[in-house]
């Protein structure tokens, strides 16, 4: 009956966020917020680097001379590219890697377990940010020599 | 009044939502065992690492038919990413199919080099 006889309704409020310059930095970011956000973001420069990626997989495994190449891009560099660079470059790639682990761990364990909560979105969040920044410094004090 | 949402579907749209959601959740289950498995045979190898181990540890059959499912599963996982980063941020549609046409090229691209990598050692 409501089908043939429709109530009026009020137009209801939109909501857009189109004035990005003017809404986005009001944003309050949670700590779940960011670690979504630099999930989105070290996925993007992954998929960006990914030639960088495969170059060092085929320079590492081709031939004895290939590593020669792979192992001396993080001293003496790569063409004009300084080895310091390509050591940066990786360290950040190394982060991208681990944070973008432990975030899918995390949305694997919210999708499997379905305990979604703002106490556990918040420590989770914090245990993300905790295993990927650590073991980045584990792993980025191993790149640079200083163990 | 019915409305035939079939008829507002765009080429380069959503609705394509659960089997891309799954495929994004499998293929990075299975990025995460590989990369468990990569980790502990560098961990077991036993004195310095050179050429021959490393190469060593991706020249065996199990070990090649278990990466070249990974790329594939790498080259799916991030197309699907890649799509929701466009589907958010990238609004006139020729924009958008231009950039997931780059997309798709870029990861084709980089999943045939992987591959050719690997089908050589």
């Amino acid at each position: 009956m409501s089908e043939l006889n429709p109530a009026p309704r009020a137009k209801r409020p939109e909501f857009r966020n189109i004035n990005a310059l003017d809404d986005l930095p009001g944003y309050r970011w949670p700590l779940a917020a960011i670690v979504s956000g630099m999930h989105r973001a070290s996925g993007l420069f992954m998929f960006l680097l990914m030639p960088f990626i495969i170059w060092m997989f085929d320079t590492s495994v081709s031939s004895e001379f290939s590593f020669a190449r792979f192992t001396s891009a993080f001293t003496n560099g790569i063409g004009f590219v300084p080895g310091i660079l390509v050591k940066l470059v990786a360290l950040g790639l190394i982060w991208a890697y681990l944070h973008h682990f432990f975030a899918g761990m995390r949305h694997i364990r919210m999708d499997i377990f379905h305990t979604v909560t703002k106490e556990a979105g918040k420590s989770t969040a914090q245990l993300t940010l905790v295993l990927s920044l650590g073991l980045t410094v584990v792993l980025g004090a191993k790149l640079f020599g200083l163990y | 009044m019915s409305v035939n949402y079939g008829s507002k579907r765009i080429v380069v749209g959503a609705h394509y939502g659960l089997r891309d959601w799954l495929a994004q959740r499998v293929t990075g289950l299975l990025m995460a065992i590989f990369t468990a498995i990569v980790l502990a045979q560098v961990l077991l190898t036993k004195g310095p690492m050179g050429y021959d181990k490393w190469a060593g540890i991706f020249s065996t059959q199990w070990m090649k038919t278990l990466t070249f499912c990974v790329i594939v599963a790498l080259l799916y996982h991030a197309w699907i990413g890649m799509r929701e980063i466009f589907m958010d941020y990238v609004k006139p549609l020729s924009v958008r199919l231009s950039l997931q046409v780059f997309a798709i090229v870029w990861l084709v691209g980089c999943a045939g080099w992987a591959v050719q990598v690997l089908w050589r050692l």
